[in-house]
Formats: C-alpha cells, sequence, structure tokens
C-alpha cells in the first residue's frame, strides 16, 4: 500500500512539473527566438509575457475544435491520442536524482518512477511508436499538404532512427548496463578531480562523435529545425497537422515538447552523466545553485530598484529578485541541497540542451528533402558505425 | 494479478487479430496488426523475457509496421471491396480455419510435447539482455548466424526483383 501511496505522489508532482514545463518551454522558446531575431517576443500578458502560456490554453481549451467533413473520422481522432500518449508515457522511466530518505520519515525512495533493466530498450521503442502519430494525422486528414508531411515524417523518422540508435549503442559498450539508473551510476566520480567521467569523456574511447551524431538524430526525430520538413510552412502549410484544431493540435504540440524534454533526457543520462554534478563537492560544487539564484536575484533588484528601463520595471523586477534570493537561499540549509543538488544538476543540463535546440532553430536554415536523406544514409549511418566499431574495440582492448 | 493481465492481453491479441482478418481498409487492417504485435509484447513482458518483449515492440510494432503503413499511405490504397465469392468463403473458412488450428495443436502436442523448453539464461536472470544476448552467442550461434545469411538473402532478392522492375 506504501508503495501504491508513494508512487502516486510522484506521479503527481513529475506530471506537475511535466506539464508546466511543456507549457513553459514554449513562452522560453518564443522568447529566446525572438531576442535572436532583435525582437521582444511574448510581453502582453503578465509581466514580460509569462501568463502567455496559461493564456495560451485557455484559448486552446475553449476554442471549437472543427472536424472538417472529408477526414476519416476513427483515425482523425485517434492520431493526436497516439502521438500524446506515447510522448508523455516516457518520462515514467526517466530517473532525475539519485535514492534520497524522506525527511521527518523512514522512508526510502528514488527520484524516479519506476527503474526498469531495460528503460533504455523502453524509450526507444516509445519513439518508435510515436511515428503512427504523424503518420495516421497526415493520411486521416484526407489532404495533400497533410499526407504529404505524414510521409516525409515517417521516411525521416525510419531513416533517422538507425544512426540515433547506432550512436546510443557505443557509449552503452562503456557503462556495461541498459538500466538508465545504473547507466548513471557508472558515470560517477572525476579524473583528476575535475575532469567528470561521464561517457562524453570517458576513458578508453570519448563518446563524443556519438554524442553528437546523437543530437543531430534528435533534432531529426522531433522534426526540429533543420529536419522540420514535414511541417515545413512555406511549401505545406503545417504539414501533417494542418486539419486539426483546438485541443487536438494542441496535442501534437504537447507531442512534439514531451519528445524534445525526453531526447534532451536521454542525451542527458547517457553522455553527459545524468545528476553527478558539473563541479565537484570539493570546490564548491553544493553552492552553485544558490549562488546563481543570489546572483539572480541581485541582479533583478538592482535593475527593478536602482535603473528601472521600463515604467513597469519598478514592480515586477523586484518581486522576481526577492523569489530568486529565497530560493536561492533554501538551497543553502544542508538538508534541502542533498536531496535537490541532483535534481538541479539533472534539470541544468537537460534545459542546456533543450536551448542549444532553440538556439539552433533560431540560426540554421531548413534542409532540402533529398538533402536530409542523403545526410542520414550517407554520412550519419556510415560515421555511427564506424564509431561503433572503434568503441567496440577500445572496450576489447583495455 | 498476473492472470488478469494475461487474459487481458490474450482477449486483446484474439482480438485485434480477427479485425485484422475482417477489416476492408488496409491501413485498419495494419493497425490492428500493431495491436497484436504490441499485446504479444506484453504477453512476453508477463513471462518474463524484457529483452524479448522490447525488441518485438521496437522491430516489429515499431520498424516493421512503420513500413507497412508508410508503403499503404504512399500507394494510396483504398478499402477492398468483397470479392463475388466472399459469401460462401466466410461460411466454409472460419469451420476450416478451427479445424486446422486444431489438428496444428494436436500435433505439436502429441509430436513435441515432451521437448524442452528453449531457455535463455538461468533463474535468477532469466530473459535479460546479458542472458538473451549470451545464448545467442554461444548455445544458438549456428541458427543465429544461419538466419542472418538468410535474412541477407532475402534483401539480395528484393534488391534483384526492383532492379528488373526499373530496368
Amino acid at each position: 500500500m506504501d508503495f501504491l501511496i508513494l508512487s502516486l505522489i510522484k506521479l503527481a508532482v513529475v506530471m506537475g512539473v511535466f506539464m508546466t514545463t511543456l507549457a513553459y518551454l514554449q513562452w522560453i522558446e518564443r522568447k529566446v527566438i525572438a531576442h535572436i531575431q532583435l525582437r521582444v517576443g511574448p510581453n502582453r500578458v503578465g509581466p514580460h509575457g509569462l501568463l502567455q502560456p496559461l493564456a495560451d490554453v485557455i484559448k486552446l481549451i475553449t476554442k471549437e475544435g472543427l472536424v472538417p467533413s472529408h477526414v476519416n473520422l476513427v483515425f482523425y481522432c485517434l492520431a493526436p491520442i497516439i502521438a500524446v500518449f506515447f510522448a508523455l508515457i516516457a518520462i515514467s522511466v526517466i530517473p532525475f536524482g539519485g535514492e534520497f530518505t524522506v525527511p521527518f520519515t523512514d522512508i526510502h525512495t528514488s527520484m524516479q518512477l519506476t527503474d526498469l533493466n531495460i528503460g533504455l530498450l523502453l524509450i526507444l521503442g516509445l519513439s518508435g511508436m510515436g511515428v503512427y502519430g504523424v503518420a495516421l494525422a497526415g493520411w486521416a486528414s484526407n489532404n495533400k499538404y497533410a499526407l504529404i508531411g505524414g510521409l516525409r515524417s515517417s521516411a525521416q523518422m525510419i531513416s533517422y532512427e538507425l544512426p540515433m540508435a547506432l550512436a546510443l549503442v557505443a557509449p552503452l559498450l562503456l557503462v556495461n548496463t541498459l538500466s538508465l539508473r545504473e547507466i548513471v551510476n557508472a558515470q560517477d566520480g572525476f579524473y583528476f578531480g575535475v575532469l567528470p567521467k561521464w561517457s562524453i569523456f570517458a576513458l578508453p574511447f570519448p563518446q563524443v562523435v556519438s554524442f553528437i551524431l546523437f543530437l543531430i538524430a534528435a533534432f531529426a526525430e522531433t522534426n526540429r529545425v533543420p529536419f522540420d520538413l514535414p511541417e515545413a510552412e512555406n511549401e505545406l502549410v503545417a504539414g501533417f497537422h494542418t486539419e486539426y484544431a483546438s485541443m487536438q493540435f494542441a496535442s501534437f504540440f504537447m507531442a512534439e515538447y514531451a519528445n524534445m524534454v525526453t531526447v534532451c533526457s536521454v542525451a542527458t543520462l547517457l553522455f553527459l552523466g545524468g545528476w553527478h554534478p558539473v563541479i565537484p563537492d570539493m570546490l564548491g560544487g553544493n553552492y552553485v545553485a544558490s549562488l546563481l539564484h543570489l546572483g539572480a536575484g541581485a541582479i533583478c533588484l538592482y535593475h527593478g530598484l536602482l535603473q528601472p528601463a521600463r515604467k513597469w520595471d519598478k514592480y515586477t523586477l523586484p518581486v522576481f529578485g526577492v523569489i530568486f534570493i529565497l530560493i536561492g537561499l533554501v538551497f543553502l540549509i544542508p538538508i534541502v541541497q542533498t536531496i535537490l543538488m541532483p535534481v538541479f544538476w539533472f534539470c541544468a543540463k537537460v534545459l542546456f540542451l533543450l536551448f542549444i535546440f532553440i538556439w539552433i532553430r533560431g540560426t540554421l536554415p531548413r534542409f532540402r528533402y533529398d538533402q536530409l536523406m542523403r545526410f542520414a544514409w550517407l554520412f550519419m549511418f556510415p560515421v555511427a558505425l564506424v564509431n561503433l566499431l572503434v568503441t567496440a574495440l577500445m572496450v576489447a582492448l583495455f | 494479478m498476473d492472470a488478469i493481465l494475461f487474459f487481458v492481453f490474450a482477449a486483446l491479441a484474439v482480438g485485434c487479430a480477427v479485425s485484422l482478418v475482417l477489416q476492408s481498409h488496409p491501413i485498419a487492417s495494419a493497425l490492428s496488426l500493431i495491436g497484436v504485435m504490441g499485446s504479444l509484447g506484453v504477453l512476453y513482458l508477463l513471462l518474463g523475457g524484457e529483452f524479448i518483449a522490447m525488441a518485438q515492440l521496437i522491430v516489429y510494432a515499431g520498424a516493421i509496421m512503420v513500413l507497412f503503413i508508410f508503403v499503404i499511405m504512399l500507394l494510396n490504397a483504398g478499402a477492398e471491396p468483397p470479392g463475388p465469392k466472399a459469401k460462401y468463403l466466410k461460411f466454409i473458412g472460419a469451420p476450416l480455419l478451427i479445424v486446422l488450428m486444431g489438428l496444428i495443436g494436436y500435433f505439436v502436442q502429441t509430436q513435441m510435447g515432451a521437448t524442452e523448453v528453449v531457455k535463455f539464461g538461468s533463474k535468477s536472470d532469466f530473459g535479460s539482455p546479458a542472458s538473451v544476448g549470451m545464448s545467442l552467442f554461444t548455445q544458438y550461434l549456428l541458427p543465429f548466424e544461419v538466419t542472418s545469411v538468410l535474412i541477407l538473402i532475402a534483401i539480395l532478392g528484393a534488391i534483384v526483383l526492383a532492379r528488373k522492375e526499373i530496368d
């Protein structure tokens, strides 16, 4: 019974945080892209547009769900459900932190919903199943733009799944397990006290090549720029979700962002050492979270109280400053530090990778379709194979 | 709990298999087949074969069926109208199928009832990726390699056939 209650609590926390992240990821993306393009971005709803995700959610829920008359109704309604189901369920095997004892009780648990022996394979399987949502949506819409979008997306996902899987196998040779928790545990520690023993730096063969290959394949798997051909606006209107409106459209959007979070988490767990610190505890790694928050709070207070650039900054920025300083102070409490610092490192790494996703969207143009296919089969696939062979050889020799 | 899950997913697998045959639209049939594969994966999981279950999900339900759906979408195949003899075949086919399944079951039970079950690994790490890999590369090396050669021949055959069409 304890197990059930504990799981339900963990589930509620993870789902709450995950859903909020998905909603705010869109705000972050719009803001970052806007600043890359020298615009301001959303700034009407709430201070600095912070309530924009909430407004979007209300808009999408209350909008009328139009069903065009020419669609195949069963598959048309099934497609967004498939897409969002397989995208969201993958979070259940991802570990966010190590094991810990809940304060004031003797319950010992881990920061993960379930620890499977085959966690990584499950994520691969789920990402493979997610293709059906996109393919079916394109086909059932009975619209040529949607169909081309769906076809492109399935061809692209099949092609890029191979180099992605091959790139994933190489670090697995170093850690020798498929359980995500043990993969992270195998990357614990530092070389010479400073360089972390993550797979990307690990001896006998640092996995830099497979990390880059995995990131490129991840861009293609999540249909992001420069591989967003399934929804190329200037050729295909909106691709596979052209005929969708309201919450059905929102499900595709949510699935895309959830897939982004999942691949970034997998990259973090496999290559970047999961929740292990970037800076060793000896050099004050435990205080990074406090310092960052206190610094952000100080900057907010300075700009709010002493140099307000806009009229409203006088009122909004000090509030944020106080919130940041409070978070920074909370991170100074030893018991909070031991429990939350791993989660902080994990989230920091995932957010860094997500930022790279957004950054590249603001930087690179889209590939042509033949370039996309040639790149996958003639470059990515051979390089991934050679990398795997070299890694296997090095692991066998040393 | 295991028994309940087994019956739920066994029923789902059989239901999807029946729907696969009865559906007139190729996409609906392909989706039913995915349902069969997925349910079989869960049944493997209930038996403790974690790796086999995931391989079933990734290879069959994921990769192969995506290709099926892709081809059906590309050819834009519509619903198939029932053939002229469909009425009679429906009545003859079902009993014949049941008789065939019964005969197969009977012969397997009598001829091979006492055969030893294929085992991957000991009881403690049964079905784990490590034990499956170990068995494949030691005890079952010959069947494994022969199967890969067979698949290679099939790939070459497909290329030869496709080339002829282009020329």
